[in-house]
């Protein structure tokens, strides 16, 4: 775990430097849940890869913005990767994470028939972020998603997914559980109680 | 190409910094093509695309392919440009294109165009309609260029499977054309053709934006969804070739996300419509 820091108290590790959320059917609201449970001063970035159509543009940014704490951006491309901002993918592009800490968006043709692809945005972050990187799965129909959490998890990354139970649609989440070893299977209320506290700890070092 | 793909990136490992700029130099030292300033991620994952489309294992594999098999490398070429589009794409832009810079144009005689990365030509075809529907095509004088001599070929030929048809009449009907994308082509099996009178004010050239230098003067320039896949620090060279290629309060087009901000030769232009990324040049 290299500079990863093993809390005391809480059991939980600091040091990380992004959490990557990847949803699609019935993630809208966990994760406008999340985004309005994390505190202001949540300190990492939260790059949220959704699933959404292609040709509608506006919207959906101001939607997640009426609910979270975090300010929602949809990144141009290569624009620097800042703390306590929450970044969503723009409709009908892939977006990547680059060394350097920036964004990159393509066309590149659709993967699992989805552009953009929740694999390509956890590959591309967890190949930079490697073991400080923090990785979500949440509700969707496809198993897109599942190569990504594979990926991250070889790098080192938490992988946390939503509870297949508790998912509006399971087949995600079940992908990835299939896929590979996931650290922690969470409802909504314990993925949120772990982000923050994850942010108390990250504050203090 | 096929739109979508069911490959799945895990089957090839991971593809190591070292081998990337392995290939880079023997394609720049063999080919006189260079990728070393393309955005890393997209590329290596076009690499790991074509190890995977012809069974390839690793990049020395690759090499040796590329060594023995001259044709590889077209395939090669036209795989790792990415050459995914639709015509009218982000079809509010066209409808601003139409409606707020092609007046500023209509007086030009000629009113000069680049699309500089035209791909297999959806750019071109959705171009040349719009300016016919505008009323001013008999004045335009057209340069399409693209990387690849392939999809040049494809675009001149304006032959397109049936299957995009779809999302090319969302596109256009959303652009709220004068006709029915359906006047410009005919099926013809699981194709469908363009007609070819789109194409005659324009000339196609082999172009490469990343070795070339500018060849002539525009009054517009479209390049959308080609920067993405370059450096900030290419992005500066290529814009700074765009400049070149300006005359004074021409017009430059980028994709809907993309941005000039980030480079330092954007202060060389002012933004003429922020929502659709099209920009003016103001100084040389």
């Amino acid at each position: 775990m290299n500079d990863l820091e093993q809390n005391r108290n809480t059991g939980i590790v600091s040091g990380y430097r992004a959490v990557v959320i990847g949803g699609s059917a019935g993630s809208f609201q966990v994760v406008t849940r999340i985004l309005s449970s994390l505190p202001v001063n949540f300190n990492l970035p939260v790059i949220l890869c959704l699933h959404r159509l292609k040709h509608v543009r506006q919207g959906f940014v101001e939607a997640l913005n009426l609910k979270s704490n975090l300010k929602v951006v949809e990144p141009d491309d290569k624009e620097i990767i800042r703390n306590g901002l929450a970044y969503l993918a723009p409709a009908n592009y892939h977006l990547y994470v680059e060394l350097g800490n920036y964004f990159a968006l393509s066309t590149e043709e659709m993967v699992k028939f989805s552009r953009p692809s929740i694999d390509l945005t956890l590959d591309s972050a967890s190949y930079f972020y490697k073991e400080k990187m923090i990785a979500i799965l949440l509700s969707g129909a496809n198993s897109d998603g599942a190569d990504g959490m594979k990926m991250a998890k070889k790098r080192g990354a938490l992988t946390l997914v939503q509870s297949p139970q508790e998912a509006s649609i399971k087949t995600m989440p079940e992908a990835a559980i299939s896929a590979t070893t996931i650290d922690h299977i969470l409802k909504t209320d314990d993925l949120v109680e772990l982000l923050i506290k994850l942010n108390g700890v990250n504050l203090r070092n | 190409m096929n739109n979508e793909t069911h490959l799945s990136f895990t089957s090839v490992g991971d593809i190591s910094l070292t081998d990337l700029k392995k290939l880079v130099t023997f394609i720049k030292n063999n080919f006189n093509f260079d990728f070393s300033q393309y955005a890393m991620s997209s590329f290596k994952r076009r690499v790991a695309r074509v190890l995977q489309l012809y069974s390839i294992s690793n990049v020395d594999e690759l090499i040796s392919g590329l060594v023995n098999r001259r044709e590889l490398f077209d395939e090669f070429l036209k795989e790792i440009t990415v050459n995914h589009t639709e015509m009218f794409r982000a079809p509010s832009f066209w409808r601003k294109l139409r409606d707020q810079v092609i007046p500023l144009l209509a007086c030009n005689q000629p009113i000069r165009i680049w699309s500089a990365a035209c791909s297999s030509g959806e750019e071109i075809y959705s171009l040349a309609i719009l300016l016919q529907e505008a009323g001013v095509y008999e004045k335009a004088r057209i340069v399409a260029s693209d990387i690849n001599d392939r999809v040049i070929a494809k675009a001149k030929s304006g032959t397109y499977w049936i299957r995009s048809l779809e999302v090319n009449e969302k596109n256009y009907q959303r652009f709220e054309g004068k006709m029915k994308l359906s006047d410009y082509y005919v099926t013809s099996g699981d194709n469908y053709i363009m007609n070819k009178d789109l194409l005659r004010n324009v000339s196609f050239k082999q172009f490469d934006l990343v070795m070339g230098s500018e060849f002539s003067k525009f009054d517009l320039i479209l390049c959308r969804n080609v920067l993405i896949y370059f450096t900030p620090e290419l992005q500066n060279q290529v814009l700074r070739l765009f400049n070149n290629s300006l005359f004074m309060k021409g017009f430059l087009a980028v994709g809907e996300k993309e941005t000039i901000a980030f480079c330092k030769n954007a202060e060389k232009f002012e933004t003429f419509c922020a929502e659709e990324r099209i920009y003016r040049k103001i100084s040389e």
